[in-house]
């Protein structure tokens, strides 16, 4: 019983706390950004600006049931990340955050505009590209300790990081599409023009952008655990190791889309997937030989 | 706060109208390292649905004026518009030619202007500062507008 209660408060802390993290964390990006320019960049706190004006412009709607998708959007994001913390079932996280997913794209191809819906498929080649990897590390964790369950895997004596590195950086790796990272930042992006406007995002603006922005500072919460998760055991000092490694994950994320140009969508799906395929299928063949 | 986050967070919407792209080499050099609008939460977004502040170089020629109104229709109020040099201001030396309109006001109500030949850098920046200052008081204008019409409905919905 006492259990139930740790996992709810722990469920209700993420739905509470991580858009404070994951503002942060955007305000930090935008930084970091702006010095390996040779800038001064934008205050810490300029995601919570932004998010503030867009709730105080006028909604521009272009059909109503965009919003009611957003909506969806933001609330699968949010569950996505309370049934982690909860410690639910990994396979039952992913497939919500890839129902979350397709939320905005058929919000992003509702609003008949080329651009969004330019957007919206390339949004669903990403998925393509990532989505193998991310099952993949769920049937990683299961290989490893047995159980789907996020409260057990945090209860193993050993990292998962010993037993599967390489699903680690394939993991690492698909982040750089799920967080609109340079190279693969193709449905859309975060800053400068682009040759589809604002791409997914085109058609959404004032409050209902708003909420975008904070279901992706969600997503990136969620995420940025699940890369903890392989660091994590029943020593208490392995959530400061998993806590480091997630900070440098993302600020290695930062340098990479400060490197790198956008590709086109078919070097991504091949690069994403080769990565799954050596980092990923071979670690489990690995892993699964070992448990034999 | 309330009254200061449009003012935090303005996103920029830059069209060059006629210009001879003199004056658009001197906004894009606002976004450099030297300048670096970026520290004032400044976005150049090439989206007039996410835009606060319009950014116009150049006159406006008869060719380009419908397109001049329909990206200031698109954008969500408040916004303001900023018509950043000479030209934009009342057509400069282009002012004669059978195709130009005149200055962007011919067309958009223009909160800023800011002349030059082409304008500096500085100039722009402080143009941009000053347009923050009118959305700010567009956006209590709009408050003030809606508290009253929200008050209207509940009189209406009294009666």
């Amino acid at each position: 019983m006492n259990d139930l209660y740790i996992r709810l408060l722990c469920a209700a802390g993420y739905l509470v706390l991580a858009p404070f993290i994951g503002g942060l964390l955007s305000g930090l990006d935008r930084k970091l950004t702006a010095r390996m320019q040779g800038r001064q960049g934008p205050p810490l706190l300029q995601a919570f600006y932004d998010v503030a004006k867009l709730f105080k412009k006028q909604p521009v709607v272009v059909n109503s049931v965009q919003n009611l998708l957003i909506v969806g959007f933001l609330v699968f994001v949010a569950f996505t990340g309370c049934l982690f913390f909860f410690g639910g079932d990994l396979l039952l996280i992913f497939f919500a955050l890839s129902l979350a997913v397709i939320f905005i794209f058929m919000s992003a191809s509702s609003a008949n505009s080329p651009y969004s819906s330019m957007g919206a498929q390339r949004e669903l080649v990403q998925m393509l590209a990532y989505e193998p990897m991310i099952l993949l590390t769920a049937v990683g964790f299961y290989l490893f300790t047995g159980s789907f369950a996020v409260s057990d895997i945090i209860r193993s004596s050993t990292p998962a990081i010993a037993a599967m590195p390489g699903v680690f950086l394939g993991f690492s790796f698909i982040l750089i599409i799920k967080f609109q990272k340079s190279p693969f930042d193709l449905s859309t992006s975060h800053h400068a023009h682009q040759e589809m406007v604002k791409g997914l995002n085109t058609e959404h603006a004032g409050n209902i952008l708003g909420l975008i922005e904070i279901a992706h500072w969600y997503e990136t919460v969620f995420l940025l655990c699940v890369a903890g998760l392989f660091f994590i055991t029943s020593d208490w000092y392995s959530w400061l190791i998993a806590l480091a490694v997630v900070l440098l994950v993302y600020v290695i994320d930062v340098l990479v889309d400060n490197t790198f140009p956008r590709v086109k969508w078919q070097t991504m799906v091949v690069m994403s997937w080769a990565v799954t395929l050596v980092l990923g299928v071979l670690n489990l063949l690995i892993l699964s030989l070992i448990n034999h | 706060m309330a009254k200061t986050e449009l003012a935090k967070s303005p996103w920029l919407l830059h069209y060059d109208g006629s210009s001879c792209n003199g004056c658009d080499i001197e906004v894009l050099a606002c976004l450099t390292p030297v300048y670096d609008v970026e520290r004032l939460g400044v976005i150049n977004t090439g989206n007039p649905k996410h835009a606060d502040i319009l950014l116009i170089t150049g006159g406006v020629n008869s060719q380009n004026e419908p397109v001049v109104r329909q990206i200031y229709e698109q954008m969500p109020h408040p916004k303001v518009v900023c018509a950043v040099g000479i030209c934009a201001c009342n057509g400069g030396i282009f002012k004669e030619c059978y195709n130009i309109l005149g200055g962007v006001d011919k067309v958009l109500p223009v909160d800023v202007y800011v002349p030059g030949c082409a304008a500096r850098p500085e100039a722009i920046i402080d143009g941009v500062v000053k347009a923050l200052a009118i959305l700010r008081e567009k956006q209590q204008a709009l408050g003030k507008e809606e508290t009253a019409k929200e008050a209207a409905s509940d009189a209406t919905a009294a009666v």
